[in-house]
């Protein structure tokens, strides 16, 4: 499903190169892990897919079934299924969190050339979808993320993917600031919409998030680059014995 | 001294005998010619504003000054009069002239509405208590002359004397159907004692439009205005409201504008009672590029003169293209009115590095037991909001007018009446999805 080839990044205004030679392959229905030390690029590469300015492409590529996701506006990205769970959810005063919701749904439905969702339709899944994630109603009227706790703002993110059915999910660290029952709660959501047609990277530093979503494969980024793949051993290997063994191993 | 201050005041003495040389001075009963000619006296005192002007550093005064207005291509645009949804009395203007055949009959349980001109012909009418006398007590400390010559020479407008709680809005749309109008519109409304009434006004009244609405808000008395100023592009507006405010009273207005190559609407109102409240806003949102760019200016004087009394002044601009916001706001307040409440708030969205916002928050205070603030702020749009909502899928004009709505949001906020804000919301949706980048 997402395809990244020999991806090489730098940022806009430095000649800082970040990342440097990503190859990924995630399949549909899997879900990676990527953990990796403080700087190794993870979170850039969350940014790079989802399209946000201030990095340069300098090398490879990244498409989503086929199609090439670097060339192409965020929005448009989204409305090809990509999803990014932000490590730190923007607030917006003033945009209320269903009409923003709302917004979201029916701009994707239409740039795919599908109908839009009627109010009562809208409300009915959004208020179910909401009461899984323990997410109230006065959560839902509030602007979007203005006033809401570390775990409400993730529960958000997961509630925006359950609405939006993307289908390829990065969670970038969305287990930073979360204690273990919203950990919890965060990781029945996502485990909630593991499908086969559904694909998830999983960005985090601990083993403890994949103690709730069991990822199919493990990656270990250091320095800009994949440089080692395994199952899930390899996260309780990082837990046990940190990052040092296998850096040393791999250099 | 006196020579040099004779130097600066003479070319603007001239300007108003120019102006008026170009304008008839009216006829009427005893009472509006005594006003009249006390207007003219104060105008002939001040002379007409020029760029030398301090409440006029901003906003170039020459084009609402001079004895022709500029012309203004007519803009229809192909939808309904704004308000017309809801239960009203409509009046309708054009060129700044009461057209009886397109308006409701003036009748409204609690509200007698007359013609300035009637009232005008009486000898003696109760607005000789209301007429020139806000707006002369509103010259001091900061004058405003083109509100002195708009009362010495002003015939069309209304007199609305308000008894009881009127069970309508009164709705005045202003049309314009010539492009070289000049409008002199004066309104002159009196809320007596626990009245309450609604107006509405909307429409760019002429190429040029001079207006002045003095409101006496009496004891317990509450009035409300919402205005969504003319969309012509080319139009020009001086606009002032003079009110006065008794105890326990309730003074709210809100002005949307969109387009208009220069507004200045300036608002001056006292609290003379104990226990009042004021509040005052705007959202202006103006696209330089449009054929005669766009410069929009708030000029708010609040005078708090009694106990306990609340004012809120809350202005949003957005600007585009070169476009120009300014604000000038103060709170004075006066020896004695403790538990005052002044706030005070003015941004600007400013959508490119062409754009400017020019603002002058004033505060000015000689009572020691109030509370008071004020702030000022212009920025961007969030980049980082954007690309969340881009992130979510919605492209980048719809996200940037959730975040423009967003962030007029505040003085939308400020209209009690939802079915009201609904319409005003409408405008500023069409008005963006038509200025889009």
């Amino acid at each position: 499903m997402l395809e990244i080839k020999n991806l090489h990044v730098k940022l806009e205004e430095e000649d800082k190169q970040i990342l440097k030679g990503v190859d990924l392959s995630v399949e549909s229905g899997k879900v990676h892990a990527i953990m990796g030390p403080n700087g190794s690029g993870k979170s850039t590469l969350s940014y790079v897919l989802s399209g946000r300015g201030g990095y340069v492409v300098t090398d490879g590529s990244a498409t989503l079934d086929g199609i090439d996701l670097l060339e192409m506006e965020p929005e448009a990205r989204a409305a090809a299924g990509l999803f990014l769970a932000f490590q730190y959810p923007v607030e917006i005063p003033g945009v209320g969190n269903m009409t923003f919701l709302r917004t979201a749904v029916n701009a994707q439905r239409k740039a795919r050339g599908e109908a839009e969702m009627s109010s009562t339709e809208f409300l009915k899944e959004v208020r179910a979808k909401a009461k899984t994630l323990k997410i109230d109603a006065e959560m839902l009227k509030r602007p979007v993320n203005v006033g809401f706790s570390g775990g409400e703002k993730k529960r958000n993110e997961i509630l925006q993917m359950a609405m939006l059915e993307p289908k390829m999910c990065i969670l970038d660290e969305t287990d930073s600031g979360l204690d273990v029952d919203a950990m919890k709660l965060v990781a029945d959501g996502v485990n909630a919409l593991r499908d086969a047609g559904r694909a998830f990277l999983v960005i985090t530093h601990y083993q403890r998030l994949l103690d709730h979503i069991r990822p199919d494969v493990v990656h270990i980024m250091a320095s800009g680059r994949i440089v080692k793949t395994g199952g899930p051993e390899l996260a309780l290997e990082v837990e046990n014995n940190g990052y040092a063994d296998i850096l040393a191993e791999e250099a | 001294m006196a020579v040099r201050r004779q130097n600066r005041l003479q070319p603007k003495l001239d300007a108003a005998e120019a102006r008026l040389a170009a304008t008839s001075l009216p006829e009427g009963g005893v009472w509006i010619t005594e006003a009249r000619n006390q207007a003219l006296a104060r105008l002939r005192t001040t002379g007409l504003p020029n760029a030398r002007d301090e409440y006029w550093k901003y906003t170039r005064p020459d084009t609402l000054v001079q004895p022709e207005p500029v012309a203004a291509a007519l803009y229809r645009p192909d939808e309904k009069t704004i308000f017309a949804d809801l239960d009203r009395l409509h009046l309708t203007f054009v060129d700044g002239v009461l057209d009886v055949a397109a308006s409701d009959p003036r009748a409204l349980d609690g509200v007698e509405i007359q013609t300035l001109a009637d009232a005008a012909a009486a000898d003696i009418h109760w607005a000789r208590e209301v007429y020139g006398v806000l707006e002369a007590r509103g010259q001091d400390p900061v004058e405003r002359p083109l509100a002195a010559l708009n009362t010495a020479v002003a015939t069309e407008g209304l007199a609305i004397r308000v008894t009881g709680k009127a069970a309508r809005p009164i709705q005045l749309t202003y049309l314009q159907s010539a492009p070289d109008s000049d409008a002199m519109i004066h309104h002159v409304i009196r809320l007596e004692p626990g009245a309450e009434l609604t107006v509405l006004e909307n429409g760019p009244a002429a190429a040029r439009l001079t207006q002045v609405i003095e409101v006496e808000v009496a004891d317990g008395a509450a009035f409300h205005h919402i205005r969504a100023q003319g969309r012509t592009h080319e139009r020009r507006a001086a606009t002032h409201i003079f009110a006065r405010l008794g105890r326990e009273s309730a003074f709210k207005s809100f002005t949307l504008t969109a387009n208009g190559a220069l507004t200045r609407n300036d608002v001056v109102i006292e609290f003379t009672g104990d226990d009042a409240l004021a509040h005052v806003a705007g959202a202006a949102l103006g696209d330089g590029s449009d054929r005669t760019g766009f410069h929009h200016d708030d000029t708010i004087f609040i005078t708090h003169d009694a106990l306990n009394c609340e004012s809120r002044q809350v202005f949003k601009k957005v600007l585009r293209n070169g476009a120009t916001g300014v604000f000038q706001g103060k709170i004075l307040v006066r020896k004695g009115a403790q538990k005052t409440d002044g706030y005070q708030i003015s941004q600007a969205l400013l959508l490119d590095g062409d754009s400017q916002f020019l603002a002058k928050p004033e505060l000015e205070i000689y009572a020691d037991d109030v509370a008071c603030s004020h702030g000022s702020t212009s920025g961007a749009i969030d980049e980082d909001a954007l690309f969340y909502l881009r992130s979510r899928g919605v492209p980048e004009g719809p996200a940037t007018d959730l975040l423009i709505l967003a962030f007029v949001a505040e003085a939308i906020d400020e209209i009690d009446d939802p079915a009201i804000a609904a319409a005003l919301l409408e405008r500023l949706e069409s008005w963006l999805s038509r200025h889009r980048g």
